[in-house]
């Protein structure tokens, strides 16, 4: 059999082919090759084709066959063999494998190896890819050999024993003694790893940290030795000296001097030293800055140090470099919290970040823009992040958008900037705003009552220039159809649309192909609000009739539901499309169900939203005489219903018959309020079976006064034509000093008088 | 560190050093994905990206990537350094290194890897002393080096890779 052919020849040969089919296909030839040597259990070619084989797993290829192969490997005397041996397993082989386990022996062995470069290797696959249970069964070797004097060797035990730590955490403890002397090493690879393995256990056990805390005087002293020495060939970077160190003991000293007031001040100088001193003309000297800064920042530092770290993190943001401001950036958003003061005087360097070219810096620059923004500065800051809004990728957009909403929120100076601000941000992203501004902003300006005017006036015209955000034409139409009177009444400033004008702009939405569906049904919905504010009612029922057969199957059943308003129930509509508050709350669906609900006189749970208990309010009936029939009509004029009195308000039903229709009861309730603040906002609703229907007049008012100074009365046509026993669902809304109150009760005592 | 990887510009893998355990299928997912992520950037974007959870490191080195993911604790600018340590390395090593150098010798690249960083972490800060330990281990290499193939071709039953 010839010699398997060299891997270098086998890299060339693989690189010449052209398409993807000739490399698999030369693979493939190469594998079954490899196989059959694999088979043969040829000593001598074992390393070339286990190289081989690695070349094609890089490649994508699959190589599983070959971790056996591995083991032998490694059991072998030779260097060479380990060598490929190890680096195979350690790429083909993880802790999911049984067959790694079988490792085990032979790294104990090489781990006693007489050659210190076997040794190495033995460490190294350990530290890398040691599952738990070979980390258990080896933590005894990587221990001796942290003691031992072979700086080579101890440098690579320590990082050794971190992987070992992190695996199985409960052996940190036999690692303790071996650590007692570390630090007074002289060679730099031995103190590097072990300052790594004394952060890993000082971050894992707050009993270690303790422990090591008195180690803070002599990593301080390391660190001045290494900034004060003069140049040492053999760790300069750049002029300084070991920053690969330097960076490690930051880092531990950090941790040390978290939360501990002594170990704090301990480090003060030094960090005041390394944060003055350091050059900065490259990025070794900014790195070893930024983890001062980051040290600084975590630990106790007086405040003069906090200072210079914030300063230094500024001086950062003016940098050339990229990468520089980048870390700036994300430093400065970790302190912007504790540190408000510091930051804000960098506030326009960082303002300036948002012009960036780079999308990361762009967005943490977004980032802390909104953290920086407070009531001073809120209109520069504004002006500026609009800019941004307007300027930037889609994806800040969202982000953005939302930030520019809560931040208006909080932070607005007058009510007529913040609904500027809203429109500025509807109109340059509009799209992107997200799905839950719309009723957020619905609301908004529901409780800006004397921007309405100017609101609706700016949403219209915004209106006219643009139809295809559609979040700005939904919160535009709303408004429309809620203060559609306000448009054309003279209230606005400049020149006015009249009401055609208007109910052109809103069925342009409904058959325009930009709009969404949940558009044309704010857009439908607003024109339909505007028959109660408008005198061109006969053209809105026209349009909600014409939609009655549209297509979409929501659209169509709004506008039948709509129609229904306009022909049966005109006193309703004025209730259900008012302006009362309790509407505004509620979604469009949950409305329009609303509306549906009373029309259809479903069952009572249904109209008073779900499986609520309801008390059942014990009616006491007035006595009187049963009578002959012809004094039916009598008695009913007297009859009367104390049907609910409960924190002071008392609501009585009075019946009589409606002439000429004697299936009809009509119910007047009196509404009064003992107590000594007015209730407002008074809101009547009730609910009966399906075999009744229900008709609600006006109120009289939604105020009911304090101290029984009034009442409010309000009608109720009951139609009862299967003369059954009536039984209805009552729900109560009002604010009452400051707070909004509902309640439920149900009424099944009627008198028989008044249904019979 | 998590892991390590090198690809070129056409997005092929040179080298890939994992230092957390993960299934093959998602080794290769991620290589994938990073891979594509990185090659969209653009020359005036900086070095870092935030990927899944993790934060990532990158250099370009003439045609080659160098490509490292750390923990959110790590300090991203000294990575750089360890970066352009191991193509010094490398530089020194191969003498003026090139992609080619990197394909072809492969397990080198690794070795000389893993005598820099173990588990993630450099052992050794100077490069004199990384690059002495393997030109020792290279010696103990029981076939002859490259180079010497050709003079002492005879000298040895050991056959090289």
């Amino acid at each position: 059999m010839p010699a398997p052919i060299r891997l270098r020849e086998l890299i060339r040969t693989i690189r010449t082919a052209r398409t993807q089919a000739e490399e698999r296909e030369m693979i493939q030839k190469e594998c079954a090759a490899i196989r059959s040597s694999f088979r043969e259990e040829d000593n001598t070619y074992r390393c070339r084709n286990v190289a081989k084989l690695l070349y094609m797993h890089m490649l994508g290829y699959p190589a599983h066959f070959g971790q056996l192969e591995c083991l032998k490997l490694i059991a072998s005397q030779k260097f060479t063999d380990k060598r490929i041996g190890y680096l195979g397993a350690m790429l083909l082989l993880d802790e999911r494998q049984d067959v790694h386990l079988l490792m085990t022996n032979c790294i104990k062995n090489d781990l006693n190896h007489s050659t210190q470069y076997v040794q190495g290797l033995a460490l190294c696959t350990l530290g890398c890819m040691g599952s738990s249970e070979m980390c258990r069964d080896l933590a005894g070797e990587v221990e001796k050999l942290l003691k031992t004097s072979n700086s080579y060797l101890r440098k690579k035990a320590a990082l050794c024993a971190v992987h070992v730590i992190r695996k199985v955490p409960e052996l940190m403890e036999m690692f303790l003694p071996a650590t007692k002397n570390l630090l007074s090493e002289k060679n730099h690879g031995v103190l590097h790893t072990s300052v790594v393995l004394l952060t890993e256990m000082c971050e894992r056990s707050p009993d270690m940290l303790l422990h090591f805390r008195k180690l803070v005087p002599q990593l301080v002293r390391i660190l001045k030795n290494l900034i004060m020495s003069g140049y040492s060939p053999e760790h300069d970077v750049s002029g300084i000296s070991d920053p690969f160190l330097q960076v490690r003991i930051l880092r531990l000293l950090r941790i040390l001097g978290r939360s501990d007031d002594d170990s704090s001040e301990a480090m003060n100088d030094i960090l005041a030293q390394v944060a003055t001193n350091t050059e900065t003309s490259k990025n070794v000297g900014n790195a070893i800055l930024y983890e001062t800064v980051l040290t600084i920042m975590d630990i106790k530092s007086e405040s003069g140090l906090r200072v210079l770290a914030i300063n230094i993190l500024g001086r950062f943001l003016l940098n050339n470099d990229k990468n520089i401001r980048y870390v700036a950036l994300t430093s400065l958003l970790k302190t912007v919290q504790t540190d408000h003061n510091a930051v804000q005087r960098h506030r326009s360097t960082i303002v300036d970040c948002l012009k960036d070219l780079d999308v990361s810096i762009k967005r943490r620059a977004m980032e802390l823009s909104f953290a920086l923004v407070n009531g001073n500065n809120i209109r520069g800051m504004m002006k500026e992040l609009l800019y941004f809004l307007d300027s930037c990728d889609p994806e800040f957009k969202a982000d953005c958008a939302s930030g520019v909403f809560l931040a208006a929120e909080k932070y607005a100076p007058s009510k007529r900037w913040h609904i500027d601000t809203i429109m500025r941000v509807l109109t340059t992203a509009g799209s992107y705003v997200r799905d839950d501004s719309v009723p957020n902003l619905i609301q908004l300006i529901t409780n800006s009552v004397e921007m309405h005017a100017y609101t609706v006036q700016r949403l219209y015209k915004a209106l006219l220039d643009d139809i295809s955000q559609q979040p700005l034409v939904q919160v535009s139409s709303w408004c429309i159809g809620e203060y559609g009177d306000l448009l054309v009444s003279g209230q606005c400033e400049e020149e006015e649309p009249i009401q055609d004008e208007v109910l052109d702009v809103l069925e342009g939405l409904l058959v325009s192909n930009l709009s969404t569906p949940v558009t044309r049904g704010y857009s439908l919905t607003a024109i339909m609000k505007l028959s109660t504010r408008f005198s061109s009612v006969n053209r809105i029922k026209k349009v909600v009739s014409i939609y009655g057969s549209s297509i979409d199957v929501e659209l169509q059943q709004r506008a039948v539901e709509y129609n229904a308003l306009f022909k049966k129930y005109d006193h309703m509509s004025t209730v259900v499309l008012s302006k009362s508050s309790l509407f505004y709350r509620f979604n469009l669906h949950v409305l329009y169900y609303l509306v549906s609900l009373l029309f259809q006189a479903n069952d009572l749970l249904d109209l008073l939203g779900g499986n609520d208990v309801v008390p059942v309010i014990q009616t006491t009936l007035p006595t009187k005489p049963a009578s002959a029939g012809g004094e039916l009509l009598d008695l009913l004029g007297d009859l009367s219903l104390s049907t609910y009195s409960k924190n002071g308000l008392k609501i009585e039903f009075t019946f009589e018959r409606a002439n000429p229709n004697p299936n009809i009861a009509v119910i007047t309730i009196h509404a009064t309020n003992t107590t000594e603040a007015d209730m407002t906002e008074f809101v009547f609703q009730a609910a009966v079976p399906k075999t009744f229907q229900l008709q609600l007049l006006s109120p009289s008012s939604n105020i009911v006064p304090a101290l029984n100074q009034g009442s409010v009365t309000q009608v109720i046509r009951v139609l009862n034509p299967q003369k059954q026993q009536l039984r209805m669902r009552v729900k109560l809304t009002y604010t009452h000093k400051g707070s909004p109150v509902q309640d439920l009760a149900e009424v099944n005592n009627f008198p028989p008088q008044s249904w019979q | 560190m998590q892991f390590m990887l090198l690809f070129s510009r056409q997005g092929k893998l040179r080298l890939q050093k994992w230092y957390v355990p993960l299934s093959d299928k998602e080794k290769k997912k991620i290589t994938r994905e990073l891979v594509q992520t990185v090659l969209a950037r653009k020359p005036k974007m900086c070095s870092f990206l935030e990927w899944r959870d993790l934060k990532v490191v990158y250099k370009r080195y003439a045609s080659l990537y160098f490509c490292c993911a750390i923990e959110n604790q790590d300090n991203e600018l000294i990575t750089l350094e360890i970066i352009h340590r191991y193509v010094e390395l490398l530089d020194k090593y191969f003498g003026s290194v090139c992609e080619l150098d990197i394909i072809f010798n492969f397990e080198k690249a690794y070795f000389i890897l893993d005598e820099f960083l173990l588990g993630g972490e450099a052992q050794d800060t100077s490069k004199k002393n990384v690059l002495k330990a393997i030109e020792q281990a290279d010696l103990l290499q029981e076939n002859r080096p490259r180079q010497f193939f050709f003079l002492s071709a005879q000298l040895t039953t050991e056959k090289p890779l």
